[in-house]
């Protein structure tokens, strides 16, 4: 329908405090036009702070926000052409759907006649056509969202903003509705910046993704990238499980129970460390039986969680989850004793207390 | 054990029932006797025949009409004023400035613990200066009763404001492209409109009984005049006074109405028979 290509997004050294929080401390932030980038990171960390910066409802205390080469940063937010759908439901109560989507364009004095056909086309986009005379209180949660994005693209926006829109809603709901954003996304082809705390949607949906600690960007890159290979120890820790293993950094390598592991980062000197490991990265080499080893321990939980599962082994000082294919953990249940082998795929380490105990 | 289920819900039902009937009952007599004996009384010619003499000879004190006439006005220049200071006033305190919402509450609420005659203490110097400086209409009364009516009506659109989530919509209004003042008129106030109702017929009510002010300010308005006639002629202070509030009841009517066609009118019936569970909402 409204084929736009997007236009480029910066964000600039944002600075926002308030009163002796800093909500935002030096975020930068480039958006390359027609991308959609979801901003993740644990509650409190500044996400919201961000995209309500970029949308103009808060003033920077410093950096500059840059659209399509323009200055934004003084603008107010009702001349900024953003869209944006909030987390709290935000329909006007006393509109139906097709007046709420309309509502923007009767701000930019578009005739009746005309934005009301495009109020029925923009719902027709997110599948809603039939709703288009209901109030909002006649609407289910997910489709008072799906009008509200809508309605914010209606505006033809030259970026859209979302925060967290989904986390209202129920696990089915979201997952469908979160693919469905994605389709509108791509079909408009809209520069886009999606706020949320749900990693699994984060990683699903979003051309790059950017991980979020105390108001600054810890990481920024493709989903697979900032899972496999994650920047630092919080990236690593926040973005999915991670075991965390005693180990000893020798010459650009850790040594984790026998087993030596190459390093993500080889230029740090040796000493004890703790190695980041994920659960897929460790599996089950075969029945323990009666041996004795660094990685001989004892099943103490599986949760199935479809066609993988998820062992917790205990070997005795600590515990290690391991993820396989539901097939194979079956062959181990509770109780049973194994071998674990680690997959040396590059680790991330981390140098916080190098516990004195450790072997 | 379906059925005996279902009886139990009908005896409570009908229980409900009847107290709800005594009630309105009771409250209606309460409510209707005294009306009725002004009636009554306002019709009572001397031998104890019905006659409207004292209806009609309202129209014969001129005074009493400019009374009626200047009460009116003064409600409603007293509704407008109220509204115009208080609604964006609320509105903005919610949206930028929350942490003044307490005071704003305690200042809007104190007339109501100030008892008028000291009001008028307060207000006596101000008001003498306005007559010589400014104006000595009687419509400078508006000023007064803004503060007098300011608690009623603080109370009443507070709970339409909190009955809507005023930061989300008009942040969503905003980044739509709407202006302060579209955001006020185009998504506040029609979602509040019920509220504004509210505080309107408090301040018409309140205005259009007030007397202490007026008096000891020494202006003429509805009740200062029908005391003044009531010891001239009663019967027709008491028809003047039937006929007020009659007029009130009208106009809370009519105002009713008016705030509660806009929704109806567009309504999708459809709609609402696919999901009732909604309709009873409002
Ligand atoms: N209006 C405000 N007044 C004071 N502090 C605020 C305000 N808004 C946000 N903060 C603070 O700024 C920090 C960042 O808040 P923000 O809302 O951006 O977090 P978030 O990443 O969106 O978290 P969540 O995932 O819980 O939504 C928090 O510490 C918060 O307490
Ligand atoms: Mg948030």
């Amino acid at each position: 329908m409204t084929d736009r290509s997007g236009v480029e997004v910066r964000l600039e050294n944002l600075v926002r405090r308030y009163g002796t929080v800093t909500a935002l401390d030096g975020l930068s932030l480039t958006l390359a036009p027609g991308e959609l980038v979801a901003l993740l990171g644990p509650s409190g960390c500044g996400k919201t702070t961000a995209l309500r910066l970029l949308a103009g409802l808060e003033e920077a205390d410093g950096g500059r926000i840059v659209i399509a080469g323009n200055d934004v940063t003084g603008l107010p937010a009702n001349r900024r052409n953003i869209g944006m759908v909030f987390q709290a439901y935000s329909l006007f109560p006393h509109m139906v759907a097709w007046e709420n989507v309309a509502f923007g364009l009767q701000m930019r004095h578009v005739s009746a006649v005309e934005r009301k056909k495009r109020a029925l086309d923009m719902l027709d986009l997110v599948g809603l056509a039939r709703f288009a005379n209901r109030y909002a209180s006649q609407m289910s949660g997910g489709q008072q969202q799906r009008v509200a994005l809508a309605r914010a693209l209606a505006i033809q926006p030259q970026v859209l903003l979302l925060d967290e829109p989904l986390s209202a809603l129920d696990a089915k709901v979201r997952s469908r509705l979160r693919d469905e954003i994605r389709r509108v996304q791509l079909e408009v082809g809209i520069t886009t910046l999606f706020v949320t705390h749900d990693q699994e949607e984060a990683l699903a949906i979003a051309d790059r993704v950017g991980v979020m600690q105390s108001g600054k960007l810890e990481q920024l890159g493709p989903p697979t990238l900032v899972y496999s290979r994650p920047a630092t120890p919080f990236v690593a820790d926040f973005v999915g499980l991670t075991n965390r293993m005693q180990g000893t950094v020798r010459g650009g390598s850790v040594e984790v129970r026998g087993t030596s592991i190459p390093l993500v980062q080889p230029d740090v000197s040796d000493g004890p460390a703790i190695a980041l490991i994920r659960p897929e990265a460790v599996s089950i080499d075969g029945n323990g039986g009666t041996d004795e080893g660094p990685l001989v321990g004892t099943v103490i939980a599986v949760a199935f969680l479809g066609a993988v599962s998820r062992v917790t082994v205990d070997l005795g000082d600590t515990t290690v989850l391991a993820q396989l294919p539901t097939s194979s953990a079956s062959q181990h249940p509770a109780g049973t004793r194994v071998r674990l082998a680690l997959r040396t795929d590059p680790v991330l380490i981390q140098r916080e207390e190098p516990a004195p105990t450790a072997s | 054990m379906a059925v005996a289920a279902r009886s139990i819900h009908g005896t409570r039902r009908l229980k409900l029932q009847v107290f709800r009937t005594v009630v309105f009952v009771a409250a209606a007599v309460f409510f209707l006797v005294p009306i009725g004996a002004m009636v009554e009384f306002s019709t009572r010619g001397n031998s104890g025949q019905r006659t409207l003499e004292y209806w009609k000879e309202i129209l014969a004190y001129p005074d009493m009409v400019q009374a009626i006439v200047a009460s009116l006005e003064l409600a409603a220049i007293t509704s407008v004023v109220m509204l115009v200071l208080l609604v964006p006033t609320m509105v903005w305190v919610r949206l930028k400035l929350p942490r003044l919402s307490r005071i704003v509450e305690f200042v809007c609420l104190l007339p109501l613990t100030i008892p008028a005659i000291v009001l008028v203490v307060g207000l006596f110097p101000m008001y003498i200066w306005l007559g010589t400086n400014v104006s000595d209409s009687i419509l400078t009364l508006a000023l007064a009763y803004v503060v007098l009516v300011l608690p009623y009506c603080y109370r009443a659109l507070d709970a339409g404001l909190g009955g809507i989530d005023v930061k989300t919509l008009s942040e969503a209004a905003r980044s739509l492209g709407a202006n302060w003042l579209d955001v006020m008129w185009r998504i506040i106030v029609p979602n509040i409109s019920n509220a504004i109702l509210n505080a309107t017929l408090l301040s018409v009510a309140l205005v259009l009984g007030e007397y202490t002010i007026a008096n000891n300010l020494l202006y003429n308005n509805l009740q200062v005049e029908l005391v003044h006639l009531g010891r001239a002629n009663a019967g027709v202070s008491i028809a003047v006074a039937v006929a007020s509030l009659l007029f009130a009841f009208v106009l809370l009517v009519v105002l009713a109405f008016i705030g509660a066609r806009p929704r109806r009118m567009h309504r999708d019936p459809v709609a609402m028979l696919a999901s009732p569970a909604v309709s009873s909402q409002k």
